[in-house]
């Protein structure tokens, strides 16, 4: 079981092509880590994995648990365990928080069935206790006027209460300061488990430091070219990208 | 006009209402929420309108001579007074005058229990969810089936504080001292052609009268629905709350389709005399073969104040700006309007706010969806009367636009006199977000899911304005629309 992506391209609606042959394979249970210099297609590729309309797969396949990705609209595919972690979480204007996660979940349940809101707001309470994140913002409109942490916390929130198969972290530790950083990743490391994995996109050595993964890749110029182990980690922090430049000029 | 054939009164016989009623073919509720029911009744004016259609209007109702004279004097009005066609949308052409039955009633007399209320009545109510309404906080019900009212309960504690709750026919007759003399003075015959149209023609509606002092803490409730191809619905209302009297008023419809055009178009009325304060409250959802063609104003008094809660769902063409003159010092006038037109639909919504005192302030909020070809407009006029100072207005009007094809106007007309006020616009126009869609679909939702919720979100704080369960049903239909819309 894992999700397997096979030589994909994919490119900006009538626009450039940004992945140019990705291959990647993540087995269940484990946790791993994309890094790469700016422009390099991380984003572009957590949002083809999850069907932004703003992009076409020109070439490739992806699989989930041996199911194809792309025959799967936008939330079939969030109903089937793939999460997303925006690197900008959006903004819902007069939609609460507790009204958004209610309705999120309901759509996992089959239509004759009702959610158990006392069981949903203990479950919503607990976990929001333990990303340090006041009550109040249950009631508060989804995103709308939260600083760039909060909602970075608060799409962790959706994840730990979605409880996905397969969740991307598109540069979550953005916005974070150092005491939001550590709560985060020990949110997120709480749910590490032999059925879940981790794609964590980022530029930085801190978040892998509390997310510790088990592979790491590099993406560059639309490609994985390096794959490595933990150790990758403290070169790139070290040198930058400049080897991966001059290898693949 | 034609003329129509002479009416009969009484030309259903209790045998033959009978066997229609056994007759009664099992309602459909399609998913617009749109009710269908048999019909069965026993006053029929014809179709037209002319002096002998009056004549048997006032005969049913046995109604006295100057309510015959003033309506007769209102067809004359309607007669010369021509179509607001040089600004109103297209589609108001569509009415046509000789093609409407003018009044339509089941004759049975208003009842104080539900218990002696006729089965087929009854139906349609549960259908609507009246009983329910009531056992949960109603005080007074007064709901309307077609021209009549068939069911008039008022509890006695209402009755102990002297509010009088009637239909316009038992106003008008039995209360006369009372409701005469603001009776067509907020609105005039003159008005406009709907406005003499209504006064011709009115029957069913409200009258309100709530003494000195008197607060309501609960809301007193109609329901209004057309049942009859071709009827037109002339509902006449008048409140009157007297000096520090509070209450809220609810008007709800839902109506049958049908081929042929209906036209609705009441007339409304509201006196806050001083220190009083009104709430209206309208969810309007009729057929979109419906013209709802209503006037809605009110006339505040010192330091009273009026609020209409407007919500406009349904009906093919609705024009309809509810006014507040805020004729004393320190009155306070407020519109709060919602609406929401999908593909042949066109709604003209609004307010007007004339102040006419010093220190009145006022508050427009509207905010309107516009779905696949619908049209919505917003229509407001604030106009501060000379020599009037300390006045101030807020107006804020935002649109919602689904599909490229939707198409939202705004026509604000603003005119000060002097320059000791403050009258402030904004408008916006917006639409649903493809990353905010792609963000809850991310999240599980489906397309039209997320578009119920993003336009849920959009109206949100407005529908919070409204009493409890009428939010409930607001944000339901809002569900079942884009639903439809996306498919």
């Amino acid at each position: 079981m894992s999700l397997i992506i096979k030589d994909l391209y994919a490119r900006v609606k009538d626009g450039a092509e940004i992945l140019k042959g990705v291959n990647l394979n993540i087995p269940k249970g484990e946790v791993h880590a994309i890094m790469g210099p700016n422009g390099s297609g991380k984003s572009t590729l957590s949002k083809v994995l999850c069907g932004h309309p703003d992009y076409e797969v020109t070439g490739g396949s992806a699989e989930m648990d041996g199911q194809d990705l792309f025959s799967l609209s936008v939330d079939e595919r969030s109903r089937a365990g793939l999460f997303l972690a925006f690197q900008y979480p959006v903004e819902v204007p007069g939609v609460s928080n507790a009204n958004f996660m209610r309705a999120a979940l309901q759509a996992r349940l089959p239509k004759e069935e009702e959610l158990d809101a006392v069981a949903f707001y203990k479950n919503l309470r607990a976990r929001m206790k333990q990303l340090g994140m006041d009550p109040k913002f249950t009631a508060r409109a989804v995103n709308e006027g939260f600083s760039g942490g909060e909602k970075k916390r608060n799409d962790v929130l959706q994840m730990m209460m979605l409880d996905p198969t397969y969740a991307i972290l598109d540069e979550t530790d953005s916005g974070l300061d150092v005491d939001a950083l550590r709560i985060v990743s020990e949110g997120v490391n709480a749910m590490r488990a032999p059925y879940r994995s981790f794609l964590v996109i980022t530029h930085y050595k801190r978040l892998l430091d509390y997310i510790r993964p088990d592979v790491v890749h590099v993406l560059y110029n639309g490609r994985i070219v390096k794959t490595a182990g933990y150790d990758l980690v403290d070169y790139i922090e070290e040198h930058g990208f400049d080897f991966v430049k001059e290898e693949h000029p | 006009m034609d003329s129509p054939a002479t009416p009969s009164i009484g030309s259903t016989s209790p045998a033959d209402a009978a066997a229609a009623q056994a007759d009664l073919t099992p309602f459909t509720l399609d998913t617009r929420g749109e009710f269908s029911f048999p019909e069965n009744h026993k006053y029929d004016a014809g179709y037209g309108l002319t002096e002998q259609t009056i004549d048997y209007i006032c005969d049913a109702k046995g109604e006295p001579d100057w309510v015959r004279r003033f309506r007769k004097d209102a067809l004359k009005k309607f007669r010369e007074m021509p179509m607001p066609t040089h600004w109103a949308p297209e589609s108001i052409r569509g009415v046509d005058f000789d093609k409407i039955r003018y009044y339509l009633a089941h004759g049975t007399p208003p009842r104080q229990s539900w218990d002696e209320v006729p089965d087929d009545v009854k139906r349609t109510f549960e259908r609507l969810g009246v009983p329910e309404q009531e056992r949960a906080f109603l005080a007074g019900v007064d709901a309307q089936y077609d021209s009549e009212t068939a069911y008039n309960n008022m509890q006695e504690e209402l009755r102990k504080k002297g509010v009088i709750f009637v239909n316009s026919t038992e106003g008008l007759r039995d209360y006369e001292h009372i409701f005469r003399p603001w009776f067509g003075k907020v609105i005039p015959v003159g008005d406009n052609k709907f406005s003499a149209l209504n006064h011709a023609a009115f029957s069913g509606g409200s009258f309100i009268y709530v003494p000195k002092g008197v607060k309501l803490a609960q809301p007193l409730q109609a329901y209004f629905r057309i049942n009859s191809e071709s009827m037109g619905q002339f509902e006449r209302t008048l409140i009157i709350a007297d000096e520090g009297a509070e209450l809220m008023y609810m008007e709800g419809c839902t109506a049958p389709k049908y081929d042929s055009a209906t036209l609705h178009s009441g007339v409304v009325e509201l006196v806050a005399l001083k220190g009083a304060k009104i709430q209206y409250v309208t969810v309007q959802n009729w057929a979109t073969n419906v013209y709802n063609l209503v006037i809605q104003r009110g006339l505040a008094m010192e330091d009273a104040e009026i609020r209409w809660i407007d919500c406009n769902l349904g009906s093919g063409l609705t024009m309809k700006y509810p006014a507040v003159v805020l004729q004393g010092r320190r009155a306070r006038g407020e519109v709060v309007s919602i609406s929401l037109a999908h593909s042949g639909q066109d709604q003209d919504t609004g307010a007007r706010m004339i102040h006419a005192a010093p220190e009145t302030t006022s508050n427009i909020i509207a905010k309107s969806i516009s779905i696949g070809e619908g049209r919505a407009s917003y229509r407001g006029e604030v106009k501060v009367l000379k020599g009037m100072k300390g006045c101030r207005n807020n107006t804020e009007c935002d649109a919602l636009l689904i599909n490229a094809t939707s198409r939202t106007d705004t026509y604000p007309a603003i005119t000060v006199n002097g320059n000791a006020s403050a009258v402030q616009h904004e408008a916006s126009v917006s639409q649903v977000d493809e990353e905010q869609l792609f963000y809850m679909q991310q999240r599980g939702l489906t397309r039209a899911q997320a578009m119920s919720l993003a336009v849920n979100g959009f109206i949100n704080d407005l529908v919070q304005e409204f009493p409890m369960e009428y939010s409930v049903e607001l944000r339901r239909l809002i569900d079942l629309e884009m639903e439809d819309s996306i498919g």
